[in-house]
């Protein structure tokens, strides 16, 4: 765009009205990488200094809620896990993408308002508060995935080479988190609303995701609800990826990428619309 | 000069918020949504008030420029502008280098982390890279003295220590341009010292400074040009010398900054209501100054209050600070009133100001140039005194001097005679 030469005289930062969109500026992210670094550290200290148990809490989490699930959809509901997967492991494998998600949703969410202080007093693009919450999701992640590997060995399951698109599916779930998460927080910055609206939402949608059962033995008369959610699509595709249970159907799969996508866009483009008036604001 | 000298280009800069009248600040999304039920047609007025407007000036690099104006003239909002916490409304600001700023020390500080990992994180924060803050870190922490305690979360600091580790990371910014608000470095009056002798330094070391500052002395000293704001618009820029004595020139008392959620500090406790009883007193008479501190956050439970005396010049001539004679105060779930009486020394005839400031570990409300009052002309020298002498001290003095009794002895030619540090004298 320039020559080097003029780039002396030019200035490093131009300060106007903000006027697009899209304000984010992927030079500046870069150059506050550090920054995400150690906002992202700190995350992940402070979750896990002064706990009894520590890292013991990550693998109960998902352990207990595949445990719930199991017992609501396989004992009460009487499901069958498909092909002969347990219900049990089924019900992990989904509890450990759905988990991704929906900690990263509520972690990023609450970034802004657990920041407030930095907010109005320094200058740093602001998405790298929202941003910072995806390291300890990942770690939390990352334990989850270990005992699911335990646990594909100890039933024999092999989902054959379809294995290696797992972390597509698993990056897909990040998106839509990062994405809602960060249009929460930003909308949470004016309307504190958001801090209660969030979580009933997040209580609600595992019922219309297929978590605990699959999209092939969802009611009936429901059966629309779960198909216009996004993540019904990324959910069958993970289990088909790490239990080799049945790809989804080609529309709700390509819905559900779109969708994905959509909302992360949504995200940032509400979280940039936003931004500018965090410090006068919050 | 051509551009390339330049570290900051300011070009009709304006900042805008939006005021609401005829409604009530709605904070829920319910309360917005019954408003609108109610009032389908209704419009809020609403009203635009410009904090600043029309900024033009251009700073060239290693100059060292005073801001100086009243409380609510604008200063703290170009401060915003210039360190890019706030987008401008209008106009165009250029930079060219990293700015940082010593607007609040310890920003993202986190009691639960160590001395180490906050030194990093806050270094961070304020816009250093993970290199420039290992090259400093033992600098840091010797600036700070807190050498013994980095692994040890600043929870168990004590809020001295705190404070001296927060302002050490930011000291030691190395950023092109670096923003600078005085206001902010009171707090523990011990380090006081330190600090603002850093802040010398940075401003003597060939930076480009932007200084905030109500002591004329330390603008006369430290800056090159000043630029004197008043009702957001540049009323000045210029000189040292012409631009505080326009500085001066205005009258103390405003009305702006006697809204406490207006002025600086963190508010988590504010002065409500500042009163003198001792103007157009006598040099000798007690000046006496009372206040209302009302607790308005749970995050703090007790402060002191620092009294700052100023002369006409804008010199300090007297620090204060409640702790230092072991006042605290804890407003409770309200408020507390308190009395600050200063006997001596006696004050020169003339006007002054006061700052007053609470604090506990940092500035919980920064009131400056909040009252003023009048020492009648005047000594009260039994003697009487000769003014063209007694009119170019700082203070007036409360002393006595007298022969003491039953020494009078007779005259010899012996003592008269003797060496006046003999040790044999009596």
């Amino acid at each position: 765009m320039s020559s080097s030469t003029s780039e002396l005289s030019r200035a490093r930062y131009v300060i106007r009205p903000p006027k697009s969109w899209l304000p984010q500026n992927p030079r500046e992210l870069w150059d506050f990488r550090g920054l995400l670094a150690r906002l992202a550290a700190r995350d992940l200290t402070l979750r896990y200094r002064q706990t009894f148990l520590g890292m013991i809490w990550v693998v109960l989490q998902p352990l207990l809620g595949a445990g719930a699930l199991t017992f609501v959809f396989g004992s009460v509901a009487g499901l069958k896990g498909p092909h002969g997967v347990p219900i049990f492991v089924m019900s992990f494998a989904s509890m450990t993408a759905w988990n991704m998600f929906g900690t990263l949703t509520s972690r990023s969410s609450g970034s802004l308002l657990g920041n407030s202080a930095m907010i109005q007093k320094v200058f740093f693009p602001r998405l790298l508060l929202p941003l910072s919450t995806l390291l300890s999701t990942l770690v939390d992640l990352g334990v989850s995935l270990l005992v699911m590997v335990g646990l594909l060995v100890y039933y024999r399951i092999w989902a054959g080479p379809a294995i290696i698109l797992a972390p597509v599916w698993l990056a897909l779930f990040a998106l839509i988190g990062l994405g809602l998460g960060s249009m929460a927080a930003s909308m949470s910055v004016r309307y504190r609303d958001i801090q209660y609206i969030l979580p009933m939402v997040m209580q609600f949608l595992p019922f219309v995701s297929p978590v605990g059962f699959t999209l092939a033995n969802a009611p009936h008369g429901l059966r629309w609800l779960v198909v216009a959610n996004p993540m019904t699509g990324l959910l069958e595709a993970f289990r088909w990826s790490v239990l080799g249970t049945a790809f989804p159907p080609m529309g709700v799969f390509v819905y559900s990428i779109i969708g994905t996508l959509g909302v992360f866009t949504l995200g940032i483009v509400v979280f940039s619309r936003l931004e500018r008036q965090f410090a006068d604001v919050i | 000069m051509s551009s390339s000298d330049l570290a900051l280009s300011v070009r009709g800069a304006g900042k805008a918020y939006t005021i609401v009248h005829n409604a009530t600040d709605h904070v829920t999304m319910a309360e917005v949504v019954l408003e609108r039920l109610k009032h389908p047609l209704r419009r809020a007025d609403r009203e635009k008030f410009w904090a600043v407007r029309n900024i033009e000036f251009d700073l060239h690099h290693g100059e060292v420029l005073g801001l100086v104006g009243r409380n609510g003239a604008g200063k703290s909002t170009l401060l915003k502008l210039l360190g890019r916490i706030t987008a401008p409304t209008e106009g165009e600001i250029k930079l060219w280098g990293r700015v940082g700023s010593l607007l609040e020390v310890g920003t993202g500080f986190h009691p639960e982390l160590t001395g180490r990992e906050n030194v990093f994180l806050n270094g961070s924060i304020l816009g250093m890279t993970t290199k420039e803050i290992r090259a400093q870190f033992d600098a840091i922490v010797d600036f700070a003295g807190v050498a013994k305690f980095l692994d040890t979360p600043v929870k168990r600091y004590s809020s001295g220590m705190y404070v001296r580790l927060a302002f050490a990371v930011a000291a030691h910014l190395e950023t092109e341009i670096l923003l600078v608000d005085e206001v902010l470095s009171v707090g523990d009056a011990d380090f006081q010292k330190k600090c603002l002798g850093k802040m010398r330094d940075v401003a003597t070391t060939g930076r480009t400074v932007i200084l905030v500052s109500h002591q004329m002395d330390n603008v006369r000293a430290l800056c090159d040009r000043v630029l004197l704001l008043d009702h957001g618009g540049v009323e000045f820029i210029g000189n040292v010398r012409e631009g505080v004595n326009r500085y001066l020139e205005r009258p103390t008392i405003q009305t702006t900054a006697a809204d406490p959620a207006l002025r600086p500090g963190s508010g988590e406790m504010r002065i409500t209501n500042a009163w003198v009883d001792c103007d157009n007193s006598a040099a000798e008479e007690p000046k006496v100054i009372r206040f209302t501190i009302e607790r308005r956050s749970e995050l703090a439970e007790r402060c002191f209050i620092a009294v700052t005396i100023n002369d006409s010049e804008g010199r300090a001539i007297a620090h204060c600070d409640s702790n230092m004679v072991g006042a605290w105060f804890t407003p409770g779930d309200g408020s507390v009133d308190g009395e600050f009486k200063l006997t001596s020394p006696w004050l020169q005839p003339g006007d002054y100001s006061v700052d007053l400031f609470l604090c506990n570990a940092g500035v919980l409300d920064a009131f400056e140039r909040a009252l003023s009052f009048t020492v009648r002309p005047g000594y009260p020298y039994r003697g009487g005194a000769s003014d063209a002498l007694v009119q170019r001290d700082l203070v007036v003095p409360d002393f006595d001097v007298r022969a003491i009794p039953g020494s009078i002895a007779r005259a010899s030619s012996e003592i008269v005679m003797r060496a006046p540090d003999s040790p044999e004298a009596s």
